[in-house]
């Protein structure tokens, strides 16, 4: 299989006229785990939406699996910052959702809940979990169809670090079982390494690539590997190579001051 | 946060056992009927007493036998039957278009420019002023009675759905769009769940409507009984349809509330009756 499972070719992407993504070029492999990290504003969140099938309008050339993005495809899975569970069905209902009313009858829903450690909350609703439990069923609702690629839009970031860490562990083992290829939206560099196969660090203002960093270390990892932190320092220099500071268009000035400076006011 | 909120109500529900919940929710509906029990009394006393004249305010006693007479000769349960089933007519024909409309108005930005503005002005009109023109259209039959039932409903329903949908959160309408609804599968498995909470009202208006359509021209029904109660100088009469129509209305709620419990008990609301 020489064809890739992701190729992505964004010539540019407008908000308002503002241009939000300028020349993004890279490929996934199958069975590859990359994380997308950037300031905020970058265009990573918006780039994940154009392989969704969410957005369509942009300028370039996406292919999953040879096909353009579109939603609902079975290719593709999505999970959203929030757990974003229908409040009015249950954990077992929103799991099976893409399955219809018999959905929840699935016996694949049954043993999703088993490996997110949720099936004694099948038939709860989503106002009786905790939010690190609501992920897991939005995780568990994101593999119901069995997606080649499955896209991950900061999910761990309105969870405490414990319950991210589980979460990571989670992640990668249900990743692994399911020969899931993951592409992963995050802030967090420690989450990047942790995770991914390649991390692709992102400048804003426009959106683009400023580097990538390979982590070829094996699997289990341990997060107090020194040569994980190695590889947290080298996304750290390529997301400062690409810090421009917070560039709004309205506040310009910031970025004009001399570099020393604008680092202490963000300090302050 | 929302997980210590979620602790510190699980730690409540640990401390109030049903039974004692059971048993405050008992006292405070006692406490309720205390005034009108003073009431009754006070009534049937003041009668009695002669302070007011049984003619115009037939004492609580009267009245009982008033509605055991009406209810022997089995023309209570006939007028009560007949009201209900136009108002079940009504709500439902009313409640039926204005989901109907709703959903065609909230979903499509065109469909609301295009019909809109005629509802929002149609609503303007009060609803009892239909009456008469219904009369001219429809005769004196039942058709008139339930027209206006359900215009009265059409609207608050219609209203209340259209701002539903317009107040789903968006986030929720993506995850419909990432698994492919659209259209009418969009409406019935993330807008109407969603926008549900809305739709609780409406039951209550129809009962008005009932009796606005029935005191006009009915032979059956309890605005009928209504009429003839004051044709006829009987102030029981009145008394009574007006007692069974308050306990109808209150049936109707309740029914409707309970629907309500068993369809929105996945919200995640304070419920501030039990506090």
């Amino acid at each position: 299989m020489t064809r890739h499972l992701l190729e992505l070719a964004i010539q540019a992407k407008h908000f308002n006229r503002h241009r939000v993504i300028d020349q993004l070029d890279f490929q996934l492999e199958r069975g590859q785990i990359a994380s997308l990290v950037g300031p905020s504003g970058c265009g990573k969140s918006t780039l994940l939406r154009i392989v969704a099938g969410l957005d369509t309008a942009y300028q370039g050339d996406v292919r999953i699996n040879g096909q353009p993005p579109r939603l609902h495809s079975r290719e593709v899975g999505f999970i959203f910052q929030e757990p974003r569970l229908l409040p009015w069905l249950t954990v077992a209902e929103n799991v099976g959702f893409d399955g219809g009313k018999a959905g929840a009858r699935d016996p694949r829903v049954l043993e999703l809940l088993a490996e997110v450690g949720l099936s004694a909350f099948a038939h709860s609703y989503p106002k009786q979990l905790s939010g690190g439990m609501a992920q897991r069923a939005a995780i568990a609702r994101g593999l119901f169809t069995q997606p080649a690629l499955l896209l991950l839009d900061e999910p761990f970031s309105a969870v405490d670090a414990f319950t991210r860490m589980r979460l990571q562990d989670l992640l990668l083992s249900i990743a692994a079982r399911h020969q899931t290829t993951l592409l992963l939206v995050t802030h967090d560099v420690n989450e990047a390494a942790y995770l991914s196969d390649r991390v692709i660090v992102m400048a804003s203002r426009p959106g683009r690539i400023s580097g990538e960093v390979e982590v070829t270390l094996p699997r289990p990892r341990d997060r107090r590997d020194p040569e994980l932190a190695r590889h947290e320092a080298a996304i750290l220099a390529l997301l400062d190579d690409a810090d421009t500071g917070f560039s709004d268009p309205e506040k310009l000035a910031v970025n004009e001051l001399p570099l020393e400076f604008s680092r202490l006011l963000f300090a302050v | 946060m929302t997980e210590m909120t979620q602790n510190s109500f699980a730690a409540r529900e640990l401390v109030e056992t049903p039974s004692t919940v059971l048993r405050a929710a008992w006292s405070r509906k006692a406490l309720g009927l205390i005034v009108p029990a003073l009431g009754l009394v006070l009534w049937e006393t003041g009668v009695r007493q002669g302070w007011v004249s049984a003619h115009l305010l037939p004492p609580p006693s009267e009245l009982a036998s008033t509605l055991s007479d009406l209810g022997a000769s089995g023309a209570l349960l006939e007028h009560i039957g007949v009201s209900s089933l136009r108002v079940a007519a009504g709500f439902g024909i009313g409640a039926a278009l204005a989901l109907l409309v709703g959903a065609a108005v909230g979903l499509s930005r065109r469909t609301e420019a295009l019909l809109d503005p005629s509802f929002q002005a149609l609503r303007a009109i009060p609803s009892l002023a239909w009456v008469p023109l219904l009369l001219l259209w429809m005769g004196i039959d039942e058709s008139p009675k339930i027209t206006l039932i359900a215009i009265g409903v059409f609207f608050p329903v219609y209203l209340n759905f259209v701002s539903g949908i317009h107040n789903v959160d968006r986030k929720l309408v993506e995850v419909g769009d990432i698994h492919g609804l659209t259209g009418w599968r969009l409406i019935a498995r993330i807008f109407l769940p969603a926008s549900l909470p809305n739709l609780f009202t409406g039951l209550s208006l129809a009962w008005m409507f009932l009796v606005a359509a029935e005191l006009i021209a009915a032979t059956r029904g309890l605005g009928y009984l209504l009429t003839d109660g004051r044709e006829t100088g009987r102030a029981d009469l009145v008394i009574v349809a007006i007692v069974v129509l308050a306990l109808l209305g209150k049936a109707s709620d309740s029914l409707l509330r309970a629907l309500e419990q068993r369809l929105l008990h996945w919200r995640d609301v304070f419920d501030s009756r039990q506090a």
